[in-house]
């Protein structure tokens, strides 16, 4: 049984339970907000998403207040936008605001909003806080300065991950997200927090500089590691990988692990195969395709013609994709003629 | 997979991943979860945190014993009498669906005399597990609405691994947990395409679709459709290609994406097999330890630089989809095959990889409705018959696909290599979270080479201590097969006696150790348990450099 | 019987021992030796009168019982000698007498009738400074434990709800919400486990009431839970106590195991069935735990931070499950209702707040101390009739109450009556009970910056307003009392305080601004003189005051150049002084030392 109610005048309903920001989103009524994600427990921290809501003292956090029967919500009024804009105002009044060489410029929430209220100039000033120490893990960029304290990072870690490797310490104006004891990031390294953070404060390492917004396309395709088969967004600039994200609404739920979200340089590692290689005296030369095809067609006649079909066999690979290890194993049956043909599934 | 296809007549994830977070009660048994299938692992992550209970059963602390709420720390390679001892206690408490066995199961009475014997004293004493955790999972097993099962290489890399499959079949049918949403029993996949790949039918004894070579009709077709005529005889597989590559039978041998040197049980066997052969092709992105010793290596493009799709775990088709160019003149594995296809006189025309995959599905009934146009939208789960058909998320809903399931009645049989007094450890083997299988992508990614730089042989403390191994140090690990040099990490997730070792590292490859036998029906490689034996090196040159 | 000896008892609270208690205790037993008398000698906690400690008490069988205040080494040696030893009290240091012990003595005030007591009425801190709360025999003998018993006798849950309800009992950690009622919310929740928490983590600067509680009467929180549980259908008990409290941790771990070994805790509570258990939860001293929400997630083990209610603790609190989060004065006034009836209990108060509250009384005040009195008496009464009105005849500005989430009174507030409804009117709140008397020396701009650093170093980050927002604040009334104030600032002011208000996640930030706002409202002036004259009219911000030497009478002594720390200030003996002002870095030492009021502070 649903429960009814209005939000800027507008009938609706939705589940026992669901909160007013869940609803609003269902029924396509925008409520800005920079803590919250539906994947993560509802927080109220950053207080955009204060609504008014007829019979309350104060606007309230539409992340965390449910639906009653017969509410009546209002998510623009003068005084929601006024503290909106306060709020926003506040969070630019610490930070760098160096979108100009900022990895996340063009797609920082933060910016987003200073955008939409037209902050330009900001009557708030002071004190910024401004952090040195470069964490040593290999993946994850922590620019901590540029940390709104939304918390998303935390709790994904924790709620999602089972992680919980990190925490906010200290208190007031220094509060601060890090590893206890402020030690070097030691986790599963899966940048679960990476995706989720709203602003430049958390970046993968190796994405420094390979690119932001412009120029990019973006290519949906599967992850080529484990069995879970994870939907991949490979951002493309030029003939490049620029970094890889993924999509919430799909099986994976926007999530990934370390290899599937930073395990792709091996891609454009000088170690890759260029070129046709032939083992003349021991040692490799290299060819053209021409001669290797036509090469490894003689031998394999070869083999056929000596030794009959059975003496050729193939080992195809679950690396590969389906129409590969189809094509392969029919050409072992087909082409070759032998039943000779296996794969890898039992490593 | 064969264990399971004997079982029910298919051998597939029961379930999709996703329904896994509306289990009730999580049963993972052999697989290191959180590690090796780390998103699925979110899934149970999110079911318990809704409330489900979640059983391990796994010889090592690994990282989800911290969420779990029973642990049962069986020894290496004593699952089957663990499971059995647990079918013990459902039976004698009468936990079973007998409404279940009686209409979708046959062969009930013989499995239940098989764990006659097995109390959970007697479990206890050959698992090492206290009795009173086996019957409490039985029932907390039992009690379970939504009870799944998830395994995966802790199960069957073992000499009894179709055993142990066989034990865990018998535990769903027992508790008639198949054929609903979000229960069942769920062998997870370890590579982005082994579903996909066995599909495929890389496989000496099937076309694809899993469908026997020594079928007439099945061949009819595949006949009509390539128009050659095809063998009826079964082929060989891996394991007797190296055989018969070492006898002399096997000439020639080509090799797609696969390094057999690195990843197959007992190196050194493997390493003279190729080395027999009159002709070796590799297709590779990587120089690999197996290309090598090819005679012609051909450079192939990889997942980024390719059209094409992979069938993840869960029996989901997704598209994989071409983002950048490959390198050089490397090309896709299917463009080569055309080509080699055609310098042999065959000729194999399609415009791009989604008239590859019409032809499967005209073969295939099973993805007949899957096409490329409707993967757009998103994955889409086999069985799916035709194109309107939405795909299958769990299996097994009306019947099984050989009628009615098969109970088993299974015997313990030990590991093949237990620890003695000259190899008094049990060595596991297996992956860790940062590199991905024989390590040719992952330790080509700064960032995850950083991290997991260096092979290890993880020990416990209390072993290390009894010999004055500190964590860090240089250890020599030593089989009746040959030794690896390579450094000590000291650490409770090993049970005293036993050590693990990653397979990722060629400098110091677990599978020179690990024992060549193999279970008799599947032919999956005990790489779970062989004995070994640990010698500290005294390296004073170590504090020189 | 044992034949009656007369006892010493010295008052070992907190403010006791700080004042030098220990010490007195210990001569106290030594002289007693050494003189060869037989006394009882024990200790007792806090009876509130801070001004005076260290305080002994003299017992003589049959006589009434005498209290010494500021008692001094020198001044034990002569009680004893004298009082102890002779029955003759020592008249200066005398405080007052308590007849209901016996006869009276000649000359010497009766304590009830005192300034500082005869407008009390002592019901939570009934027990404090009067019975040793390491004993629960001497709790008992007051009638302890009989509600309880009553309680769990009557054996209906409801039925002590009906009379927390009847008596009008409000929540004393501040925000004064209706005890009753809470219970009620908590005892209709369904669920397989209920908790019941004590309050202790009591954060306002110069509020001490719920430690003096604990540390005096600890038995009394224990029975206020057990009340408590039973009516809710809880089982275990959290007590939230900061760790810098460590006596009243002490007190209380003695007295739940005393309350273990009668029965009165533990898995069958008086034989009755009820299982009830009490577990103290040593928090870090974080002042928005006091919040209940950072509370429970303190308790948890998780960081202290408030999340948003609803829904509220009664439905969903520790571990999740319905919770009644109840202060320490709410708890102890329990078992006190529950005996004496709800009719007695409202009979104190004014008709909306019922009973009576405690306060703690400091700053610029002649007798500071733990008070407790009726709601409805007005803040002149409390100031100068209760604490004797402000040191050295300067002039009452303000009274600062409710602690840094509440705001000031000015002397033409001083005739408001103390209870919830008057002192919300009068643009305050009653809190949890800290009263800050500030007089003419305070600057009020200098006052509100104490709070916000307050508020602001005590702000857990959540949520922005309070985080960066009463940073702002702070570094705002920081530049104006520097003197870098600018036209605007006032209205910077309120327009971000109205907005931190507005939209902070807790209390803490949402009545962090209050300082600010009711500064700003009784004392606009004082702001404006800093930011347009750059002058401070109290004197107290250094960057806007001068040191200057009046030349006419300065006698030349010398002593201010003595005590000057940067030898800003020259002259010739018997002549007039002269500051150099580029060398002064404003001290004020000049001004403590000079007898001739030659200094000029402006």
């Amino acid at each position: 049984m649903g429960i009814k109610l209005t939000i800027d005048g507008k009938e609706v309903e939705a589940k026992n339970g669901a909160t007013i920001l869940q609803t609003a989103r269902d029924y396509g009524i925008y409520i800005p907000t920079l803590c919250d994600n539906p994947a993560l427990e509802p927080y109220g921290g950053c207080r955009l998403c204060l609504v008014e809501v007829e019979g309350m003292p104060k606007p309230t956090t539409s992340c965390t207040t449910p639906i009653t029967e017969g509410m009546k919500v209002k998510t623009v009024t003068p005084q929601v936008e006024r503290l909106r804009k306060t709020v926003i105002e506040l969070l630019l009044s610490d930070h760098p605001n160096d979108c100009m060489t900022c990895e996340r410029a063009g797609d920082c929430k933060l910016q987003e909003f200073a955008y939409f209220y037209g902050l330009r100039s900001n009557r708030f000033y002071g004190k910024r806080r401004q952090y040195t120490k470069q964490d040593g893990n290999p993946f994850l960029e922590r620019n901590m300065d540029k940390c709104i304290l939304c918390g998303q990072c935390v709790r994904v870690c924790n709620e999602v991950q089972g992680v919980g490797a990190i925490d906010i310490a200290y208190r007031g104006f220094d509060a601060k997200v890090c590893p206890s004891f402020e030690n070097d990031l030691n986790c599963e390294f899966c940048g679960q927090c990476v995706s989720v953070c709203p602003t430049g404060a958390l970046t993968g390492r190796i994405w420094s500089k390979k690119g932001r917004t412009i120029g990019i396309k973006e290519v949906e395709t599967t992850c080529s590691y484990c069995g879970c088969g994870c939907q991949l967004n490979l951002h493309v600039r030029g003939n490049e990988i620029a970094r890889v994200s993924s999509k919430p609404d799909n099986h994976n739920e926007g999530w990934l692990c370390v290899k599937g979200r930073f395990g792709y340089e091996f891609i454009t590692s000088p170690d890759r195969l260029t070129t046709p290689l032939i083992k003349r005296d021991g040692k490799f030369t290299e060819a053209t395709w021409d001669e290797a095809i036509s090469y490894v067609a003689e031998r394999f006649k070869k083999i056929i013609a000596d030794n009959g079909p059975d003496a050729m066999a193939g080992l195809s690979s679950a690396r590969c994709t389906n129409e590969e290890n189809f094509l392969f194993q029919k050409f072992m049956r087909a082409v070759v003629g032998t039943n000779n043909v296996d794969h890898c599934a039992r490593l | 997979m064969a264990g399971l296809v004997t079982v029910f007549g298919s051998g597939v994830m029961t379930n999709s991943v996703p329904e896994t977070e509306n289990n009730d009660v999580i049963f993972v048994i052999g697989s290191n979860t959180k590690e090796n299938h780390p998103i699925v692992a979110l899934r149970m992550l999110k079911a318990v945190k809704k409330g489900a209970k979640l059983i391990i059963a796994d010889p090592r602390r690994i990282p989800l014993v911290k969420h779990a709420h029973l642990w049962l720390k069986q020894r290496h390679g004593t699952d089957v009498a663990l499971i059995n001892s647990i079918l013990h206690v459902m039976i004698k408490e009468d936990l079973i669906n007998k409404k279940f066995i009686e209409e979708r199961t046959e062969g009930f009475t013989t499995a239940a005399a098989a764990v006659e014997g097995f109390t959970p004293e007697v479990g206890e004493k050959i698992t090492g597990v206290p009795k009173e955790k086996i019957i409490e999972a039985a029932r907390i097993y039992a009690a379970g609405k939504n009870a799944a099962i998830y395994y995966t290489m802790g199960i069957t890399q073992h000499s009894h691994g179709t055993d142990n499959v066989y034990s865990l079949a018998n535990l769903v049918l027992m508790a008639g947990n198949l054929g609903r949403e979000s229960v069942g029993l769920n062998p997870l996949r370890g590579q982005n395409n082994v579903q996909g790949a066995s599909d495929m039918a890389c496989a000496p004894n099937v076309f694809p679709g899993y469908q026997k070579v020594s079928d007439d009709a099945a061949r009819a077709k595949f006949e009509a459709e390539w128009k050659v005529k095809l063998q009826d005889k079964i082929g060989m597989n891996a394991i007797d290609m190296m055989y018969a590559a070492e006898a002399g039978k096997l000439k020639g041998l080509y090799i797609m994406g696969e390094n057999p040197v690195m990843s197959d049980a007992d190196q050194k066997h493997t390493l003279h097999a190729l080395k027999s052969l009159e002709f070796l092709v590799v297709q590779d992105i990587f120089m690999t330890q197996t290309a090598e010793l090819a005679d012609v290596v051909l450079p192939a493009a990889c997942f980024a630089e390719k059209d094409g799709t992979f069938t993840n775990t869960d029996r989901r088709v997704q598209r994989v989809r071409k983002a950048v160019n490959p390198p050089g003149n490397a090309r896709d594995d299917s463009w080569i095959i055309m080509q080699l296809s055609h310098a042999m006189g065959y000729e194999m025309n399609y415009a791009d990889m989604s008239e590859v995959f019409d032809e499967v599905g005209r073969l295939w009934q099973n993805v007949a409705g899957i096409n490329y146009r409707r993967m757009e939208k998103g994955g889409i789960q086999w069985p799916c018959p035709t194109t309107d058909h939405p795909g299958t998320p769990y299996m097994f809903k009306d019947k099984f696909p050989i009628g009615k399931a098969k109970f088993s009645a299974v015997k313990f049989n030990p590991s093949l290599e237990l620890p003695d007094d000259e190899y008094p450890f049990t060595l596991s083997t297996g992956r860790q979270l940062l590199q991905y299988h024989t390590g040719t992508m992952t330790r080509r990614v700064k960032a995850i080479d950083t991290a997991a730089h260096e092979a290890y042989v993880e020990i416990n403390p209390a072993d290390a201590g009894r010999m004055s191994i500190d964590n860090g140090a240089m250890v020599r690990v030593s089989s009746r097969r040959g030794s690896i040099t390579l450094k000590a990490k000291v650490t409770n997730v090993p049970d005293v006696g036993v050590v693990f070792i990653p397979f990722h590292y060629s400098e110091a490859a677990a599978n020179v150790l690990t024992n060549p036998v193999y279970d008799p029906i599947c032919k999956i490689p005990e790489l779970k348990v062989c004995a070994v034996k640990l010698e500290k090196i005294q390296e004073d040159k170590n504090h020189a450099a | 019987m044992e034949k009656a000896k007369t006892e010493i008892i010295v008052g070992m609270g907190t403010c006791g021992i700080t004042a030098g208690a220990a010490d007195i205790y210990a001569l106290a037993a030594e002289s007693a030796k050494t003189k060869g008398l037989d006394v009882r000698l024990s200790s007792t906690s806090c009876i509130g009168m801070c001004h005076s400690e260290v305080l002994v008490d003299v017992v003589t069988p049959g006589f009434a019982r005498v209290t010494y205040g500021n008692v001094t080494k020198e001044a034990i040696e002569e009680i004893i000698s004298s009082h102890v030893a002779a029955n003759v009290p020592v008249a200066k240091y005398v405080i007052a007498q308590m007849p209901s012990y016996g006869k009276t003595y000649d000359d010497i005030p009766i304590f009830g009738q005192m300034p500082y007591m005869n407008k009390q009425e002592r019901v939570v801190l009934s027990n404090c400074g009067f019975i040793d709360p390491l004993s629960i025999e001497d709790y008992i003998s007051k009638g302890g434990y009989e509600a309880v018993k009553k309680v769990i006798g009557g054996g209906d849950p409801k039925a002590a709800i009906e009379i927390i309800k009847a008596s009008g009992l409000r929540g004393r950690g501040g925000a004064g919400f209706p005890t009753g009622l809470k219970w009620e919310f908590c005892n209709k929740a369904v669920s397989d486990k209920k908790y019941i928490i004590c309050n202790a983590d009591e954060g306002d600067p110069g509020a001490f009431m719920d430690r003096s509680v604990l540390e005096g009467d600890p038995h009394a929180i224990i029975e206020g839970m057990l009340i408590a549980g039973f009516s809710i259908g809880a089982s275990y008990g959290y007590v939230y106590c900061r760790a810098e409290y460590p006596l009243a941790i002490s007190n209380l771990k003695v007295a739940i195991k005393e309350a273990h070994e009668r029965n009165f805790l533990g898995d069958n509570v008086l034989n009755s069935g009820f299982k009830f258990n009490i577990k103290i939860k040593e928090g870090a001293g974080a002042f928005v735990c006091g919040e209940e929400t950072a509370l429970i997630a303190s308790i948890e083990g998780l960081r202290g931070m408030p999340r948003a209610k609803p829904p509220f603790p009664a439905q969903k609190g520790l571990w999740g499950k319905p919770t009644v989060i109840n202060n320490v004065e709410t708890l102890a006034n329990i078992p006190r209702i529950i005996v004496k009836g709800a009719d007695w209990f409202s009979s104190f108060g004014t008709e909306k707040s019922k009973g009576t509250k405690v306060f703690a009384l400091a700053g610029k005040i002649n007798r500071g101390g733990l008070i407790e009195i009726p709601m409805g008496i007005t803040l002149r009464e409390i100031i100068y009739d209760i604490g004797g009105g402000i040191p050295n005849d300067r002039a009452f500005k303000a009274v600062q109450t409710g602690g840094p989430s509440g705001g000031c009174l000015t002397a033409a507030m001083l005739d408001t009556p103390v209870d919830y409804e008057s002192i919300a009117k009068a643009g305050s709140i009653v809190g949890s009970g800290g009263m800050i008397v500030m007089d003419e020396d305070d600057c009020m701009v200098n006052i509100a910056k104490y709070f916000l650093e307050f508020t602001q170093s005590e702000s857990c980050g959540k949520c922005t307003p309070c985080r960066i927002g009463t940073k702002r604040l702070y570094e705002i009334l920081e530049r104006i009392t520097e003197g870098k104030g600018r036209k605007g600032d006032l209205e910077l002011l309120e327009e971000l305080s109205e907005d931190i208000r507005l939209a902070s996640l807790c209390g803490l930030g949402q009545t962090a601004p209050n300082p600010i706002l009711s500064t700003l409202r009784n004392f606009r002036d004082e702001y404006v003189a800093h930011i347009e004259e750059k002058r401070c009219p109290a004197a107290v911000c250094k960057p806007l005051i001068t040191f200057t030497i009046i030349e006419k009478s300065c006698t030349g002594c010398m002593a201010c150049a003595r005590a000057c720390p940067t030898s800003a200030i020259t002259g010739e003996r018997k002549k007039p002084h002269f500051i150099t002002s580029e060398k002064c870095i404003k001290c004020g030492s000049c001004f403590d030392v000079c007898k001739f009021k030659s200094v000029l502070k402006k």
